[in-house]
């Protein structure tokens, strides 16, 4: 039952997203907010690889893989943080923060998730396939 | 600190569920290849946690229903994933209005579900 591997995965991802931003917590005190970015930054670079390496190995089954992307990395970034956090920094008036909250997510997120997923391609080519 | 674990792992398993589900739903409709679901998820998720961030909900609902539901329920690194996807298969236009609608719409729906909240 592939839910089950979603649910389990979105337990997983949930977790990790709240331990980052537990372990933030204990040394940034800025408004800026670091560990969403950190973590939405970090999943796409992830999910983008884990596309084109894992999804053509064999031995990884489709419930696994779409445990692994759909659930874990799904789960750990975070999309509605990222818009109160946006609306937040402009509420409180720091709109350059916010602006740069935005083209930072925007701009780096589609570099990340680009370059995992080229990672992932030239991993591919070295190992002829992953096995 | 345990019960937040319990809460917020709660709150990812039915939020994951939820999206696999909605994505299903609409991101295979015909063959307009653009990924509703997605984008439905994501605005949804922003103005339901909108309204849950500045409702006067105790801690440990905002635990389980904002950090677990809402943030395991939207997603961006799938977002990001169909917009290179969108880029390598040159569909300029259609990654525009992606980027477009989940940006703003994403932004304006927190804010009004916070308005909502604090006005209620």
């Amino acid at each position: 039952m592939i839910y089950w591997y979603v649910g389990i995965g979105g337990i997983i991802g949930a977790l990790l997203r709240y331990g980052v931003s537990l372990a933030f917590n204990s040394f940034w005190s800025g408004v800026f907010p670091m560990a969403t970015l950190t973590t939405n930054l970090l999943g796409s670079c992830v999910l983008g690889w884990l596309t084109s390496y894992l999804s053509k190995n064999k031995r990884l089954s489709k419930e696994l893989y779409t445990g692994l992307g759909t659930g874990i990395i799904g789960s750990f970034t975070t999309f509605s943080t990222f818009s109160v956090e946006t609306v937040k920094l402009m509420e409180n008036a720091h709109l350059g923060l916010a602006f740069l909250y935005v083209m930072v997510s925007l701009f780096g997120g589609l570099l990340l998730s680009y370059a995992g997923y080229r990672a992932g391609e030239k991993m591919l080519q070295r190992t002829g396939g992953a096995s | 600190m345990f019960i937040n674990v319990l809460l917020v792992g709660i709150g990812g398993f039915f939020g994951a569920i939820s999206r696999y589900w909605i994505s299903g739903k609409f991101n295979k409709k015909g063959d307009l290849k653009f990924p509703y679901g997605t984008l439905i998820v994501n605005l949804v998720g922003a103005f339901l946690l909108g309204l849950i961030t500045a409702s006067s909900l105790s801690a440990s609902w905002q635990v389980l229903l904002g950090t677990g539901f809402m943030g395991a329920f939207t997603t961006f690194s799938t977002f990001k994933l169909e917009n290179i996807q969108m880029h390598l298969k040159r569909q300029r236009n259609v990654l525009i209005a992606y980027l477009a609608a989940s940006y703003i719409g994403g932004i304006i729906l927190a804010f009004l579900g916070m308005m909502i909240s604090v006005n209620y």
